[in-house]
C-alpha cells in the first residue's frame, strides 16, 4: 500500500489544533494585518465612490456603447463568479470524493466563494443602469396587470442561478462553522466574545446524535452543491451561447466556462493561501506544501482544459464553414484586440506549464506568481469573449472599439478592495481552518499513532 | 428555561478510543437515553451508541420534489396562463427554457429544508445551553446519562465510568 504523507504536520494534539486555529481570532492583529486591512479598506472606499458616481451619473461613465454593449461590468462579473467556483469545488466535490486533504483549505476556500459571489453579484445589478429597479428581476405578484418576468431569457436563468448559488454556498459555509463557533465560545475569556460566538454557534452541543444528523446534512449539502456549481457557470455561459452572435454561439461554452471557473478559482485559492501562510506561520502545519502542490496540479489540468477549448473553438470555426464565425476567430487573434488574446493564451495555457516540474509545483514564490498570472489571464479570457465578439459582428458598418474609461479601471480595481476587505475581516473573526474537520484527519500518515482512512 | 434540561451524571475522557469503548459499554449496560459529546464527529460512534440513520434525507427528497414542481408550476402559470406573451415565436410553455429555473429551485428548496430539518433534529438554535465542561468542544469527550434513564443509579454509573477510565465524573444538568 502507498504510504500517505501526513495531512497535518508537527505531531499536533487535539488541544494544539484548537489553540492554533483559534489564535488569530483571540489575539490582537499585528502590523502586517492592519496595514493590509487599511489598504484594502481604502480601496473599498474608492470603489464605493466609483460605484456611487456610476449610479448617480449613469453608466455612460463606463465605456459601454454601440457596438460593445457589454463591458467591464459583465467581464468582471463572470470573472468573480468563476473565482467562487473553486471554493465549492473544494468543499463539496472533493468531500464527495473523500479527499481528506480538503479539510485544511475548505473553510477559507468557501469564504472566498461567498465573498467572490457577493462581489460578483453587484455587477449585473449595476449593469442594468437603474439599480433601484432591480427588484423587477424577480417574479413577484405585482399590480401592473399580470406582468411577469420572461422565463425564456438566459439573463433571468442567471438571476435564479446566482442567487441560489449565493444562498446555498453561504448556508453550507455557515453550517460548517457552527461547531467551531461553539469551540470559540467555550474558550472565550471575555463576555462579549462569549455572547457573540454563543449566538453564532446557535447553542451547538456536539452530542453523538447531533453529529449524526450534522454529517448527513453536510453530505446532502455537498451533494446538492456539486451539480449546482456546474449549473451556475453553465447558465452564465448560456448568457452568451444562447445568442446568435458569432464567437458566442458555441456549444462548447458550458464545459469550457466551468473549466475556466475552476481554473481561476484554484489560482485565487493558491494566491490567498500563500498569503495566509505568510501571515499566520502556524498555519503552515495545516496548509502544507503537499496541499499547495495538489492545487497546483489542478491548476495545470484545468489550464490545459481551457487551452483545449481555445484550440477547439478555432477548429470548429474553420470546420463550420461559416465565414462570420471564421472571421471572428481570426479577428480575435490578429485583429485590434489581438494583444488581449495573446495575454490570455500566455497566462492561461503557457505559464501554468511550469507545474510539470515538481520543484516548481512546490515552490511558494513560483506558485504565487503563476497564480497571479492565471488570475490576470482569466480576466482577459472573459474580456476576449465579451469584447472581441461584440466589436465586429456581421456588418462592417456597425464595427467599433470599446471606449475603455478610467471608471472601468476603477470598477475593476475597486472590486478587489471589497473582496479583500471582507476576506481580511474573515481571517480575524472566523476560524480560518475547520477545527472539527481537521481533528479526525490528524493521524493520517502517522502509522505509529494508529492513523486510519 | 431551566426545566428543558435534565439532571444526570457525566463522565469525561481524554481520548477518542476511550470514549468509543465507554459508549459501547454504556449501551451494553442497558442505558438508552445517554449521549456522547465530542468536539468533532467520531468514526464509529453511531454504531457504539446505537444511533439510527438520520431521517433528514427524506425531508431533502420531499423538498426537492416540491422545488421541482414549484418551479414548473411557476414558469408554466406565469408564462403560459397568466401572462402569455409571444416572445420571438417561442411556445408559451417552453419547457426546455424552464429547466434551469426548475433545477435551481429544486436545489434551493432541498438545501434550505435540509438545514431546517437539522435545526429541528438538533433543537437549535437555543440560547446558552448548560455545558458540562468547556473543553468538550475542544479536546475532551464525555458521556452523559440523564436521571430518567432505565436503571439510573448514581453509584453504579460512577463505578462503571471509573472502570472505563473516566478522568472526571460530574453530577450536572444537561
Amino acid at each position: 500500500m502507498m504510504k500517505r504523507n501526513p495531512l497535518v504536520l508537527g505531531n499536533k494534539t487535539l488541544k494544539d489544533v484548537s489553540d492554533d486555529i483559534c489564535a488569530p481570532v483571540e489575539t490582537f492583529p499585528g502590523k502586517g494585518w492592519v496595514g493590509l486591512f487599511l489598504g484594502a479598506k481604502t480601496l473599498l472606499l474608492f470603489y464605493i465612490c466609483i460605484l456611487a458616481s456610476v449610479v448617480g451619473v449613469g453608466i455612460g461613465l463606463l465605456g459601454v456603447n454601440s457596438p460593445v454593449f457589454w463591458g467591464t461590468m459583465i467581464v468582471t462579473f463572470v470573472f468573480w463568479i468563476g473565482i467562487g467556483h473553486a471554493g465549492t469545488l473544494i468543499s463539496a466535490v472533493l468531500f464527495l470524493f473523500r479527499q481528506k486533504w480538503r479539510t485544511s483549505v475548505a473553510r477559507t476556500a468557501e469564504a472566498m466563494t461567498v465573498f467572490a459571489v457577493m462581489t460578483a453579484g453587484l455587477f449585473p445589478l449595476l449593469h442594468t443602469g437603474r439599480p433601484w429597479l432591480d427588484y423587477w428581476l424577480f417574479p413577484y405578484p405585482n399590480q401592473r396587470g399580470p406582468l411577469w418576468v420572461n422565463f425564456r431569457s438566459p439573463l433571468l436563468w442567471d438571476v435564479f442561478a446566482v442567487s441560489t448559488y449565493a444562498t446555498v454556498s453561504m448556508v453550507f459555509w455557515y453550517i460548517g462553522l457552527v461547531p467551531d463557533f461553539a469551540t470559540i465560545k467555550d474558550r472565550a475569556k471575555n463576555k462579549i466574545r462569549r455572547s457573540v460566538y454563543g449566538a453564532l454557534s446557535l447553542g451547538w452541543r456536539g452530542t453523538a446524535k447531533n453529529w449524526s444528523h450534522y454529517e448527513m446534512v453536510y453530505l446532502i449539502l455537498a451533494g446538492l452543491s456539486t451539480p449546482l456549481v456546474l449549473s451556475v457557470h453553465t447558465i452564465v455561459s448560456f448568457d452568451f451561447a444562447v445568442s446568435n452572435l458569432p464567437g458566442w454561439h458555441t456549444t462548447i461554452f458550458p464545459p469550457y466556462f466551468v473549466a475556466g471557473a475552476i481554473f481561476s478559482g484554484f489560482a485565487m485559492v493558491v494566491t490567498l493561501m500563500t498569503l495566509v501562510r505568510i501571515g499566520f506561520p502556524e498555519f503552515k502545519n495545516y496548509v502544507t506544501l503537499d496541499h499547495m502542490e495538489v492545487m497546483n496540479k489542478i491548476i495545470m489540468t484545468t489550464g490545459m482544459l481551457v487551452g483545449y477549448a481555445y484550440a477547439s473553438e478555432f477548429f470548429i470555426a474553420w470546420y463550420s464553414g461559416n465565414p462570420f464565425e471564421r472571421f471572428v476567430f481570426v479577428n480575435r487573434a490578429f485583429g485590434p484586440y489581438g494583444w488581449s488574446y495573446w495575454v490570455m493564451v500566455t497566462c492561461n495555457v503557457l505559464i501554468p506549464q511550469v507545474f510539470w516540474f515538481r520543484k516548481m509545483r512546490r515552490s511558494i514564490p513560483v506558485m504565487f506568481v503563476v497564480s497571479i498570472f492565471v488570475n490576470i489571464g482569466m480576466w482577459f479570457e472573459r474580456f476576449v469573449i465579451t469584447v472581441t465578439s461584440l466589436h465586429r459582428d456581421f456588418l462592417p458598418s456597425s464595427w467599433g472599439m470599446y471606449a475603455w474609461s478610467w471608471f472601468d479601471t476603477g470598477v475593476l480595481v475597486g472590486s478587489f478592495g471589497m473582496f479583500l476587505t471582507l476576506f481580511l475581516l474573515y481571517l480575524r473573526l472566523f476560524p480560518a481552518i475547520s477545527i472539527a474537520e481537521v481533528k479526525p484527519v490528524l493521524n493520517v500518515g502517522y502509522d505509529d499513532k494508529g492513523g486510519h482512512h | 428555561m431551566a426545566s428543558q434540561y435534565t439532571r444526570g451524571i457525566a463522565g469525561i475522557w481524554l481520548d477518542e478510543a476511550g470514549i468509543l469503548k465507554a459508549a459501547r459499554k454504556t449501551r451494553e449496560a442497558g442505558f438508552q437515553k445517554f449521549d456522547a459529546i465530542s468536539g468533532y464527529p467520531i468514526h464509529g460512534m453511531e454504531e457504539a451508541c446505537g444511533i439510527k440513520r438520520s431521517w433528514i434525507p427524506y425531508v431533502t427528497f420531499v423538498a426537492a420534489l416540491v422545488g421541482l414542481t414549484g418551479g414548473l408550476a411557476l414558469t408554466w402559470w406565469t408564462s403560459a396562463v397568466n401572462w402569455a406573451v409571444n416572445v420571438g415565436g417561442k411556445p408559451f410553455f417552453s419547457l426546455p427554457a424552464f429547466v434551469p429555473i426548475m433545477f435551481e429551485l429544486t436545489i434551493l428548496f432541498a438545501a434550505l429544508c435540509s438545514v431546517g430539518a437539522l435545526f429541528v433534529a438538533c433543537r437549535i438554535p437555543r440560547m446558552d445551553p448548560p455545558i458540562i465542561d468547556p473543553d468538550l468542544s475542544s479536546h475532551k469527550f464525555a458521556i452523559f446519562i440523564p436521571h430518567d434513564d432505565v436503571g439510573y443509579d448514581e453509584a453504579r454509573i460512577e463505578k462503571m465510568f471509573k472502570d472505563l477510565g473516566a478522568t472526571e465524573i460530574k453530577r450536572t444538568e444537561y
